[in-house]
């Protein structure tokens, strides 16, 4: 595999299906925990120059809450769930049972909960990533940070910088039906973990 | 308002005073300025590895602490800034997410503090000031009417180096 990967419109469509189906399973997830009803565009899928992901999540100066974890198996990658700092603290107030509102800072439990949403979603994700291509994936425990959206993304970027300058990024927004969580799924491949996916499903 | 220069991630820019060049939301990367304080000419690069020999291929040098260095090096002495005074400064470096089993890839933002030093003392420019490592993001920008640099953080309050 080279370090820059091209992709065919047969492969995208894949890939797409793949994160509908992995994100509609993630939605369904997290609508069951928080009782709401979770809304989820089509998946975007992307081939992106490295300095341009911040750009995805509204530049890197953004201040968010990130949830990360490392895939491992026969496709690797990285896990990343964003959160506007606002999103989170809203996400928070409902897991916790209190007023919206409430939550001003994240203590210890509240980014344990936050934690665990990321497992859940990504266990969820990676159940439907099985079922359509037959790679059993099993996600790292999730690690949390607040901060700029950029510095948080690096933990992502610098492990792809190292093969290619570019990112292939499978995105997913998960709206709450009441608008106050708005937070972005990203399944990153290693670049090498495509070629794995695609044979998988069928497309050279 | 002097002009603002924005420099992306893994990109370099350099100017004269009274411009300020600045870079958003550094994790683990690096923000190298330079600054030449008679002709107040600076650059200000945003590496995000250390070592481009441990790399696959890149088309962009400027990702790297020690392929990055020389380009703006060569670009601000282009610009009149004079090699003998130019002085350095470099801010990021943290660690973002913290792991139990900490691999290597985990620990790159030491590593590209190392780099950025060991690229700065292979070129004979002496770093006269730092801000490195934490568990912070940061946004840097160097003041060149000044030669500040500027280092701000979202709840580790903004400090000038």
């Amino acid at each position: 595999m080279s370090d820059e990967f091209n992709l065919s419109p047969a492969q995208l469509d894949a890939l797409r299906e793949i994160g509908n189906i992995g994100a509609g399973n993630s939605a369904t997830a997290l609508s069951q925990v928080i009782n709401k009803r979770i809304d989820m565009n089509v998946p975007k899928v992307a081939l992106v120059p490295l300095e341009s992901v911040p750009d995805l999540v509204g530049g890197p100066d953004v201040i968010v809450v990130g949830v990360f974890l490392r895939v491992y198996g026969k496709a690797p990658g990285n896990i990343l769930f964003l959160l506007p700092q606002k999103s989170a603290y809203y996400l928070v107030d409902t897991l916790m049972g209190k007023h919206h509102g409430d939550t001003q800072k994240l203590d210890f439990m509240d980014e344990s909960a936050l934690m665990e949403i990321g497992n859940i979603l990504s266990g969820a994700y990676l159940n439907a990533f099985f079922t359509f291509t037959q790679i059993s994936m099993l996600p790292s425990i999730p690690a949390l940070a607040m901060d700029m959206a950029g510095a948080i993304l690096n933990v992502v970027l610098v492990q792809l910088g190292q093969m290619g300058d570019k990112a292939l990024v499978i995105e997913t927004q998960f709206l709450s039906e009441d608008d106050g969580i708005d937070g972005q799924f990203f399944l990153v491949p290693d670049p090498g973990s495509l070629e794995t996916i695609m044979k998988a499903v069928g497309v050279e | 308002m002097p002009e603002l220069i924005r420099v992306g991630m893994a990109d370099y820019k350099v100017g004269k005073s009274p411009a300020t060049i600045i870079s958003y939301g550094l994790g683990s990367c690096i923000g190298i300025s330079l600054y030449d304080p008679q002709t107040k000419i600076g650059g200000l690069l945003h590496i995000m590895l250390p070592d481009s020999t441990q790399a696959r291929a890149s088309d962009n040098p400027a990702k790297f602490a020690d392929t990055g260095l020389p380009l703006m090096l060569n670009d601000v002495l282009k610009l009149g800034a004079a090699k003998n005074r130019l002085v350095a400064k470099i801010a990021g470096g943290a660690q973002m997410f913290a792991f139990s089993n900490a691999t290597d890839i985990m620990r790159v933002g030491v590593r590209n503090a190392e780099a950025a030093k060991k690229a700065l003392k292979a070129h004979g420019i002496k770093l006269i000031a730092e801000d490195t490592g934490g568990t912070y993001g940061r946004t840097v920008q160097i003041e060149l009417d000044t030669g500040v640099y500027k280092v701000k953080t979202i709840d580790k309050g903004e400090k000038e180096i």
